[in-house]
């Protein structure tokens, strides 16, 4: 039951996505056009609040909730995987509209259509897994 | 209540998901969700077909918890906590969307020319490949928007700016070289 808060912290960012209309295909494509400042603003305040938090965690401010220091891990290397993989990623938010936590939210508000994209991203990451070893990374 | 009910503003917004991102290292976790979906490929059997899939699906079920918790979060929000459910868009954006045959864009929350009744091919095709390109995409580059563009800027990370780079990149040819093509 310790897992609970995970699931508290879930329904709390599910929220988030929609009400903040992070989820909506509309305003992807808005952003692409760069016809609205909303998704910018998100995204912006979200960064430069997460650069703050991260350097209390780093000067050792803010500990974790058994009093260990918080370690942030870097990526997995590879510049070559990172960009086009990129690529392929915007290419399908773009089309979409939805990122993976997105799809996931809109699930409720439209199983059908929803299901046909997670199924998409599932065979995309199927397709990853067994072709990783003849990408360049 | 009343601010609750209201679409929320972008500033609000940015700094609840911020504040996600913090309770998650807090907890001793991570911010990131596309790496659920090797762990779902990985229920669904996919470590017999490739060890890429081999993964201690126990450690992974606190990251399951949040997908499911997301899933619920988000039929609540729209069921319950959103009266208005339009999205307030750009009047330029509405009359360009007409031009590429969406009609009053803005007055759902999703367009039903892709979301609606689901009636052709076409659709399907559009709805599974964009699938497919997102999933593909996150994995082969190492993360999403939450573990790249939100958490790996964040934390000053060199590699999530080429990969939020590449994010704009392609998402630019999408919409501005596919889309006049595709509708």
């Amino acid at each position: 039951m310790k897992n609970i808060k995970f699931l508290i912290l879930g329904i709390l960012f599910g929220i988030i996505l929609i009400k903040g209309e992070v989820a909506s295909w509309y305003r992807i494509f808005e952003m692409f056009k760069f016809q609205s400042f909303h998704m910018y603003g998100v995204i912006g305040v979200a960064i430069v609040s997460g650069i703050i938090i991260i350097q209390l965690f780093k000067k050792r401010v803010i500990k974790d909730y058994s009093g260990n220091e918080i370690k942030i891990e870097p990526k997995k290397p590879g510049f070559k995987r990172t960009f086009i993989g990129g690529i392929s990623f915007g290419l399908g938010w773009a089309l979409v509209g939805a990122c993976p936590a997105p799809m996931f939210a809109l699930i409720g508000q439209n199983f059908l259509a929803i299901s046909i994209v997670i199924i998409g991203a599932l065979l995309g990451t199927f397709t990853y897994g067994v072709s990783k070893s003849k990408l360049p990374h | 209540m009343e601010i609750i009910f209201q679409p929320w503003p972008w500033y609000t917004t940015g700094l609840m998901i911020a504040a996600v991102m913090f309770l998650l290292f807090y907890f001793g976790k991570r911010f990131g969700v596309s790496s659920n979906l090797e762990t779902l490929c990985t229920m669904a059997g996919a470590s017999k077909v490739s060890n890429y899939f081999k993964i201690d699906l126990k450690s992974k079920y606190w990251s399951l918890l949040f997908l499911f918790g997301i899933v619920l979060g988000g039929a609540i929000a729209f069921y319950f906590l959103s009266p208005n459910k339009t999205i307030d868009l750009n009047p330029k954006t509405v009359t360009e969307l007409q031009a590429l045959h969406f009609d009053n864009a803005g007055a759902t929350y999703l367009p039903s020319e892709l979301f609606g009744s689901i009636t052709s091919l076409k659709t399907i095709l559009i709805l599974l490949f964009g699938g497919f390109l997102v999933g593909f995409g996150a994995r082969y580059a190492g993360g999403c928007t939450s573990g790249h563009a939100i958490t790996g800027i964040s934390n000053l990370d060199v590699l999530s700016l080429y990969a939020v780079i590449g994010f704009f990149v392609g998402g630019l040819i999408m919409i501005w070289g596919i889309f006049p093509l595709l509708f």
